[in-house]
C-alpha cells in the first residue's frame, strides 16, 4: 500500500541530512556571494533590477543582500541578520554575514564527522562566552580630551570607509564625518545631519556645509537673500484650500454665483496668507504646492516662499530652526517661528541651493557629495552612513578594540585556548568556533590578493607571543601593529556582529527538517486569519 | 485497497445513483480505511517525534509566501504544515487544543496519540476489533490518571518565595533555543506571570501580559517591563516625548472632519455658504482639542488617524497625541491604566482618563525611526510587558512562542501545584504500572492496556533518540531501575550527568498538563480508530 498523501499538493519536506545540506548549501552560498566584499580591498557588486534600467553599485553587506531574491530558508535568515546588523549599529553587515557562513561551513565540517548538531551548539556557546569575555576585556576607552577623541573618531571613520568607494579620499571624507559628528555633541539624532547629492565634480570636492542646505527655490521675484530670518514652517494645503467638512460640493444655479464663490475661495486664501504674514515671518516653508495666487501674494510682502519641501525636510528644517511645523494660522501669534541668521542662495555646480546658516541648533550640518553620477553618489552616500553610524556609537559607547583582523585573532586564541580544556566532543566545536573567527582576517588578506595562509599563521603566531595589538597591515602585506596604523573600530559593532553570527548560527544549526508550502498560485487569495 | 466506488445495476442494467457524481469519488472501507488513516498520522509523528526534549531539534517552515519561520513549537509546526489528510488533521487539531486548553506539552501529545495508533495497528491486524482497542486505551488512560495522582508531588511556593516556579519554567525552556539564557527567561516568564496572578483566587488573567518585540539588540537584552510598551511614535515631531503623571485620554473617534455613517450631501451654493461651512470646519477642530483638553487629559490615544490641521492644533495646545493604536492595544492600554475607552468627544470626562506616572518615546536602532512608547507607573499595576529583542525576526517570533509556554506552564502551576516528573519518568512508571494491571483484566482489552503501556514508552524512547543515547537500552535500564528502587521519579539524562533522579534535575511537568495530554491523546485515537469508512473525491489525474 502506498503511503497517504497527507500534506497539500505542492508542498515537499526534507528531513536530516538533506534538510541539513539545504540550510549549508544555502548560507555558504550567501557567504561566498558577499565574502569578496570584505575589507579594504573588497570589491563592489553591481546590482541590476528585474527590468534592467535600474542599477546600483555597492560594496555595502545589507544593500547587496536586500535586493537579492533568495529562495532558500538559512539564506533568508542570513539576509535577515544583516538587515539587523545595519538597523541596530549600522555598520558590519558583511562581516556578520561572513561569520555566520563561516560558523555554519565548520559545523558541516563537523556534522560529517559525526558530531550531533546539538553538540556543535554547545562547544559555540562555550566558545561564544570565551570570545565575548575576550573582546570586551581588549576594548580600551577613548580618551576623552578633544583632540585625542578627535584623532581616535579619525582613525575609527578611516577604518570604515577604508572598505567603501570613498577610500582614495578617506581622510578627507573621515574628516567631514568626524566634524558632523562632533557638532552633535554627544546627541545620537542623525537626523540633524543632511545629505545633499550633487552630480559634477569630484568626490574629493564633497565638503560639510555648517548649516542646513536646502535644494529649492523661492518663488519667482521673491528675495533670495534674507538676513535675520524668521521662519515659517508648515505642512498646509496652499493650492485650494478645500473645504474638507461634510463632504461638501458646490452646485450654482447661474455665473453670477460661480464668480462670487470664486471670489470667496480666493479670499479665504487672502486672509490665510495674511494670517501667516501677521506673524511677523519673512520666509514660508511648506510641505505641499504653493499656487500662484498664494505666491503672488507672498512676492509682494517681500517674503520668500517656498514649496514642495516633502516631510522630511520639513521636519529637518523644524528641528534645526526650533520652528514648528504649523497647519493652523487662526491664532497666528501662537505659532512659534524658526530662526537663522541668514538665508542665502548658494551655487553647488551649476545648482542653486539655499543655504540656512547661523541656526540656534549648532548640531545641524549637511554633507554635500559631489561625484561623477548617480551611482558613485548613491553609494557614497550609504558609506557616508555607515560612517556616521560607527562615530555615534563610538561616541555613546566609548570603547574601542581593534580591526585588520586583530580582534579576530585575540578571540580566536581565547577560543582556542578553552577548547584545551573543553572535555567531550565539545571541544571539536569549540576549536571550529576559533577556526571560523580567523577566516575573517584569511579573507581580508585573501581579498587583497595576499598569501592569506602565511599571513594569517604569522598573525596568530605574533598573538600567542603576546602581540596582542597585531592585525594585518594590508598595504604592505605584513603583520602590523594596530594602533601605530590607527585601524580601529568601536566594540559595540564588533560585538554585535559576534552575537548575531553566533545567534543565527545555532538558529540553523537547529533545523533537522524544512517543511516547504506550495508556492502561492497567481489569483490565489490569502486566507484570513 | 484503493477503490471507485462501485456501481450497481438494477435488472434492466440501469446504475442505481447512490451518491452524486459517484464515479468521481474514491472510497475506502474497514480495515484498509483505518490503516490508511494510521499511516498518515504516523507521517506526521515521524516529523514532529524529532523536535521532542532537551535536545529537540527545530523546524524550519517555509510559508506559501516564501517566509520561513524556525521552530520548537509542536503547534507551531503542524499549524505552518498544511497538512491535507483529513485523519491527520485531527493530530493538528490535537496540538491546537493542547495548546489553548495548557499552553504547553503540544509536541508531547501527539508523540504519544501518534505512538498510541502506531500500537493498534498490530492489534487490528491480529483482529482485535477497533473499538475494543479505542475500549482498552480508555480504561488505561484512566488507570494511567489515577496512578499519576498517587506518585505526585507538590510544589510549594508562596508570593514571597517564587524561587521554586523557576524551575519548572527553565525545564520548559530548556528545549528551546532560548535556554542559552534560560534562566533568565524562566525568571522573566515566571514574573511576570506573578505580577498580575491573583494568587487567592488561583487564576492568571493573561491580558495583562503584553509580549513586545524589537529586532536588534541581543536576547540577553530581554526585560519585564512593569508597565506597557507600544510600537507608536508621539503623532507630531514636536510634541513633548516624556509626559510625568500622564492623564490618558483613550479615543475611538478619529481627529478629523466627521464623516456620518448615513448618506448625505452638502452643497453649497452661494458664497455666504462656503465661508460659513469653511468657518464651520476650524470650529469643529478647535472643539475637538478643547473638548480634550477640558477633560484635564495631557496625553491622547487614538484609535484613528489625525488630519494635519488638527494634529498641530494638538501640538499647540500641548497635547501630546499617538495615533493608529491598534484596538487590541487600546484596550490593554485602558486596562492598564484605569482609563475608559471613550468614542465621542463630548463624552470625555475627566473621570474617564487613565493614569501612569510616567510615559515617554523611546528611540532604537540608527535611523532614529524605530520608536516605541512605554507607559510605566501604570494606576493598575498588575499590567507588564515582555520586551523581547534579538539578532533577526524568526528568533525574537521563536523567543516569543517559547516565553508563552513557559508563562503557561507558571499559571498551571498556580492553579494546581501538583507535579509530576518529566524525563519519561512519569511515562515509564505508567508503562509498568499498566502493563502490571493488564494481567488482571479477563477480556480482550487486556491487549489494548498492553499496547497502551508500550505506547507510553514512545516518550523515553524518542527522548533518549534525540539525545543521542541508545534508546531500547536507555529504556531498559530506566525501567529496571525503576523497579527496582520503586521510585517512580526516575527518568532518562538526557543531559548525560549519570544520574537518573529527575527531581535532582529539576524536571518536572504539571500533573494538570500531564492528565490533559493523556486524555486528549486517547480521545483523538478513539476518533481515529472508530472511522472504518473515508469518501474522497479521486485524485486528480497526474499532470
Amino acid at each position: 500500500m502506498s503511503a497517504p498523501q497527507v500534506l497539500k499538493q505542492g508542498s515537499t519536506e526534507e528531513r536530516a541530512e538533506n534538510a541539513r545540506m539545504s540550510s549549508f548549501v544555502g548560507a555558504i552560498a550567501i557567504k561566498d556571494m558577499i565574502k569578496t566584499t570584505l575589507g579594504p580591498k573588497g570589491m563592489d557588486k553591481i546590482l541590476q533590477s528585474v527590468s534592467g534600467s535600474e542599477a546600483i553599485v555597492t560594496n555595502d553587506g545589507a544593500t547587496i543582500l536586500g535586493k537579492v531574491a533568495v529562495d532558500n530558508a538559512a539564506a533568508k535568515l542570513l539576509i535577515d541578520v544583516s538587515k539587523t546588523q545595519d538597523i541596530e549599529v549600522g555598520d558590519g553587515t558583511t562581516s556578520v554575514t561572513v561569520l555566520t557562513g563561516e560558523l555554519l561551513g565548520e559545523a558541516e565540517k563537523l556534522v560529517d564527522k559525526k558530531l550531533h548538531p546539538q553538540t556543535i551548539i554547545q562547544g559555540y556557546r562555550i566558545a561564544y562566552n570565551a570570545a565575548r569575555d575576550a573582546l570586551v576585556r581588549s576594548a580600551s576607552p577613548i580618551n576623552q580630551d578633544p583632540a585625542a577623541l578627535r584623532t581616535t573618531l579619525m582613525e575609527i571613520a578611516r577604518t570604515t570607509l577604508s572598505s567603501k568607494i570613498l577610500a582614495q579620499d578617506r581622510d578627507h571624507f573621515a574628516d567631514i564625518a568626524v566634524r558632523a559628528v562632533l557638532r552633535l555633541a554627544g546627541s545620537p539624532n542623525l537626523d540633524q545631519i543632511h545629505f545633499i547629492k550633487k552630480v559634477g565634480a569630484g568626490l574629493h570636492q564633497s565638503y560639510l556645509e555648517e548649516g542646513f542646505l536646502l535644494a529649492k527655490h523661492p518663488g519667482v521675484g521673491q528675495p533670495t537673500r534674507i538676513e535675520k530670518a524668521r521662519i515659517m514652517i508648515a505642512n498646509t494645503a496652499m493650492d485650494t484650500d478645500k473645504i474638507k467638512i461634510y463632504g461638501a460640493t458646490a452646485k450654482v444655479e447661474n455665473p453670477a454665483a460661480i464668480a462670487e464663490l470664486e471670489k470667496a475661495e480666493k479670499e479665504k486664501m487672502k486672509e490665510k496668507v495674511q494670517n501667516i504674514l501677521s506673524t511677523g515671518c519673512n520666509c514660508f516653508i511648506n510641505r505641499l504646492l504653493i499656487y500662484n495666487y498664494p505666491e503672488q501674494l507672498f512676492t509682494q510682502a517681500h517674503v520668500m516662499a517656498i514649496e514642495h519641501a516633502e516631510f522630511e525636510g520639513i521636519e529637518r528644517l523644524a528641528l534645526v530652526t526650533g520652528a514648528e511645523i504649523a497647519s493652523n494660522f487662526g491664532a497666528a501669534e501662537r505659532v512659534r517661528l524658526g530662526q537663522c541668521d541668514l538665508i542665502e542662495e548658494i551655487m553647488i555646480g551649476e545648482d542653486k541651493v539655499l543655504r540656512f546658516a547661523g541656526l540656534p541648533l549648532q548640531g545641524a550640518s549637511t554633507i554635500v557629495l559631489r561625484g561623477a553620477n548617480k551611482h558613485v553618489l548613491d553609494e557614497a552616500e550609504r558609506s557616508m552612513h555607515d560612517a556616521l553610524c560607527v562615530l555615534v556609537q563610538a561616541v555613546k559607547d566609548q570603547r574601542l578594540v581593534y580591526g585588520g583582523g586583530c580582534s579576530e585573532m585575540l578571540m580566536s586564541r581565547a577560543v582556542d585556548e578553552v577548547a584545551t580544556q573543553t572535555m567531550g566532543k565539545k571541544a571539536l566545536a569549540v576549536e571550529a568556533f576559533a577556526r571560523a573567527l580567523r577566516s575573517i582576517p584569511t579573507i581580508l588578506a585573501d581579498n587583497a590578493g595576499l598569501d592569506s595562509q602565511d599571513l594569517v599563521a604569522r598573525l596568530r603566531a605574533a598573538h600567542y607571543q603576546g602581540n596582542v595589538l597585531a592585525g594585518l597591515d594590508l598595504e604592505l602585506g605584513a603583520v602590523g601593529d594596530m594602533r601605530a596604523l590607527g585601524i580601529t573600530e568601536t566594540l559595540r559593532v564588533k560585538e554585535q556582529v559576534l552575537v548575531s553570527a553566533s545567534e543565527a548560527a545555532e538558529m540553523i544549526l537547529r533545523v533537522d527538517d524544512i517543511i516547504q508550502c506550495a508556492p502561492r498560485q497567481r489569483g490565489e487569495q490569502p486566507e484570513d486569519d | 485497497m484503493q477503490q471507485q466506488v462501485p456501481v450497481f445495476y438494477d435488472e434492466y442494467g440501469n446504475p442505481f445513483i447512490v451518491l452524486r457524481e459517484q464515479d468521481k469519488k474514491q472510497r475506502i472501507t474497514g480495515v484498509e480505511a483505518i490503516k490508511e488513516n494510521i499511516q498518515a498520522c504516523l507521517y506526521l509523528y515521524n516529523t514532529i517525534r524529532t523536535s521532542f526534549g532537551p535536545k529537540g531539534m527545530d523546524k524550519a517552515l517555509v510559508s506559501k509566501d516564501g517566509d520561513v519561520t524556525v521552530s520548537n513549537d509542536g503547534r507551531t509546526i503542524l499549524d505552518h504544515m498544511e497538512v491535507e489528510n483529513q485523519a491527520a488533521r485531527m493530530l493538528v487539531e490535537l496540538s491546537k487544543s493542547m495548546d489553548d486548553e495548557v499552553g504547553d506539552g503540544t509536541t508531547g501529545v501527539v508523540i504519544l496519540a501518534g505512538s498510541l495508533l502506531e500500537q493498534a495497528l498490530p492489534l487490528i491486524n491480529k483482529g482485535i476489533h477497533p473499538i475494543r482497542i479505542a475500549d482498552g486505551f480508555e480504561m488505561a488512560c484512566q488507570h494511567a490518571c489515577q496512578y499519576m495522582e498517587t506518585i505526585s508531588d507538590r510544589l510549594e511556593f508562596t508570593k514571597d518565595n517564587i524561587a521554586p516556579l523557576y524551575v519548572p519554567a527553565t525545564s520548559c525552556l530548556s528545549s528551546k533555543i532560548v535556554n542559552r539564557h534560560g534562566t533568565k527567561m524562566a525568571r522573566i516568564a515566571v514574573e511576570a506571570v506573578l505580577d498580575v496572578a491573583d494568587l487567592d483566587r488561583r487564576d492568571v488573567n493573561f491580558d495583562h501580559i503584553k509580549i513586545e518585540t524589537k529586532v536588534g539588540g541581543r536576547l540577553e537584552d530581554t526585560e519585564l517591563v512593569q508597565g506597557l510598551m507600544l510600537d507608536k511614535g508621539i503623532s507630531h515631531p514636536q510634541m513633548r516625548k516624556e509626559i510625568r503623571d500622564a492623564r490618558i485620554a483613550v479615543l475611538t473617534c478619529p481627529f478629523e472632519c466627521p464623516k456620518p455613517k448615513t448618506k448625505y450631501k452638502v452643497e453649497i451654493d452661494s458664497a455666504a455658504k462656503y465661508q460659513q461651512l469653511a468657518q464651520q470646519e476650524r470650529d469643529y477642530f478647535h472643539r475637538m482639542v478643547q473638548l480634550v483638553k477640558q477633560s484635564g487629559a495631557n496625553l491622547v490615544l487614538c484609535q484613528w488617524g489625525f488630519d494635519d490641521e488638527a494634529n498641530h492644533l494638538l501640538m499647540q495646545a500641548d497635547l501630546p497625541a499617538v495615533r493608529w493604536v491598534g484596538g487590541l492595544e487600546l484596550e490593554l492600554v485602558a486596562m492598564a491604566t484605569g482609563a475608559r475607552i471613550v468614542p465621542r468627544f463630548e463624552d470625555l470626562t475627566p473621570e474617564k482618563l487613565g493614569h501612569a506616572a510616567l510615559v515617554r518615546e523611546v528611540n532604537f536602532g540608527t535611523s532614529g525611526k524605530e520608536e516605541m512608547l512605554s507607559i510605566e507607573g501604570c494606576a493598575n499595576t498588575q499590567a507588564v510587558t515582555v520586551f523581547i529583542r534579538g539578532g533577526n525576526k524568526m528568533l525574537l517570533e521563536e523567543a516569543k512562542r517559547s516565553l508563552h509556554d513557559a508563562m503557561c506552564v507558571t499559571r498551571n502551576l498556580i492553579r494546581d501545584n501538583r507535579i509530576i516528573y518529566g524525563g519519561g519518568a512519569a511515562e515509564v512508571a505508567c508503562s509498568l504500572h499498566i502493563s502490571h494491571m493488564a494481567d488482571q483484566v479477563g477480556t480482550i482489552e487486556q491487549y489494548a492496556l498492553r499496547a497502551f503501556a508500550d505506547a507510553l514508552d514512545a516518550v523515553p524512547v524518542a527522548l533518549a533518540e534525540n539525545s543521542g543515547l541508545p534508546p531500547i537500552e536507555t529504556l531498559a535500564r530506566v525501567k529496571a531501575a525503576q523497579v527496582r528502587e520503586h521510585n517512580p521519579r526516575l527518568g532518562v539524562d538526557c543531559m548525560e550527568t549519570g544520574n537518573m533522579d529527575m527531581r535532582t534535575h529539576g524536571v518536572f511537568e504539571t500533573l494538570l498538563a500531564k492528565k490533559e495530554q493523556y486524555l486528549l491523546a486517547t480521545q483523538v485515537v478513539r476518533m481515529i480508530l472508530k472511522i472504518d469508512d473515508i469518501l474522497k473525491p479521486a485524485p486528480a489525474p497526474a499532470q
